[in-house]
């Protein structure tokens, strides 16, 4: 497989999965028990991508400069702080901690 | 209110520069990984998926080739059709929508649509805004870092990485306040982070799902008492 095919073929196979959860018939998804799943299902799923931006590298689990940015970022969304500064704020962090350390 | 509906554009517009910021990161990845410019586009603009994206170029990189990469992205793509089917009645959509909304539908349009419960003109604001905003920066992000690869030289350099990761945070952040919700994500980003020290890059996203279904599962336990 030629990377362009591999380019278009994975492409049209993540957009496959959009459009599916759009096409289940409404009646199934209006069910009050299903759409709690799918919120459960968001957060824990946004949730375990944050664990992974933050402690996972290439070379395995890891404790870094992402964590320290993590945890002024939360600190910040406590102190209700915009979202766009939290953002800009931590990649300063990482940044500033990896050019002293 | 005015000033509320305020705020769901600037946390679209948050999310969508956030994102970008991420997106020079991909970009320049993705070249270094040996796409070429329009494939490294290619995949910004039709896959349009961040974690589908990275695990693609990732693989790649590996010289695992291109078999492992398209199956890779396609596995971590699956989130995006349980964000679908939590997005599909609130909506509502028909027509040239359909097939456009179900391209904007990933991690970020409906977190942030999510985050504006259970008000359902925010929520589908939110949605758009955020998709739109998203697939803007994401794009032009891709397209600077594809062309300034070399010159920005290591993304993480920049804490380019470490800006995701608050991102995503700050879309889970208002749920947090629910214990139940609380309890929930921190078991799901332990077990990921558990989980990637002995599994390939992407599963240990789509294990989490099983950590939802447990507490689902308690919560009906719960209700039928």
């Amino acid at each position: 497989m030629t990377l362009w095919v591999g380019v278009l073929l994975a492409s049209a196979l993540v957009y496959s999965w959009k459009l599916l959860g759009h096409l289940i018939p409404e009646r199934f998804v209006r069910n009050p028990s299903i759409r709690s799943l799918a919120a459960l299902l968001t957060v824990a799923m946004l949730a375990g991508l944050v664990g992974i931006q933050t402690f996972v590298s290439a070379e395995g689990v890891t404790l870094d400069a992402r964590a320290a940015a993590l945890v002024v970022a939360a600190v910040l969304f406590y102190l209700r702080v915009p979202f766009i500064f939290v953002v800009i704020a931590a990649a300063a962090v990482a940044s500033l901690l990896r050019m002293w350390l | 209110m005015p000033s509320e509906a305020q705020s769901v554009r600037a946390i679209s517009f948050g999310v969508g520069f956030a994102t970008g910021l991420y997106g020079i990161s991909f970009g320049a990845l993705s070249v270094a990984a040996g796409l070429d410019f329009w494939q490294t586009m290619a995949l910004s603009l039709l896959m349009f998926s961040g974690g589908s994206q990275f695990a693609f170029v990732g693989v790649i990189a590996t010289g695992a080739g291109v078999v492992p990469a398209v199956l890779s992205a396609w596995l971590l793509g699956v989130r995006n059709g349980f964000y679908a089917i939590r997005l599909a009645p609130v909506m509502s959509l028909s027509g040239i929508l359909k097939p456009v909304g179900a391209q904007l539908t990933i991690d970020e349009s409906n977190a942030v649509s999510l985050s504006q419960e259970p008000d359902l003109p925010k929520q589908r604001q939110g949605f758009w805004l955020t998709g739109i905003f998203v697939f803007l920066f994401w794009n032009l992000a891709t397209a600077a870092g594809a062309l300034l690869g070399s010159a920005i030289g290591n993304p993480a350099d920049w804490g380019l990485d470490a800006a995701a990761g608050a991102a995503f945070l700050g879309l889970i952040w208002p749920r947090l306040k629910e214990s139940k919700l609380l309890l929930l994500a921190v078991v799901s980003a332990f077990s990921a982070v558990l989980l990637s020290a002995f599994l390939p890059a992407g599963i240990p996203v789509l294990l989490t799902a099983g950590v939802a279904v447990i507490f689902w599962i308690i919560e009906l336990l719960g209700k039928s008492k």
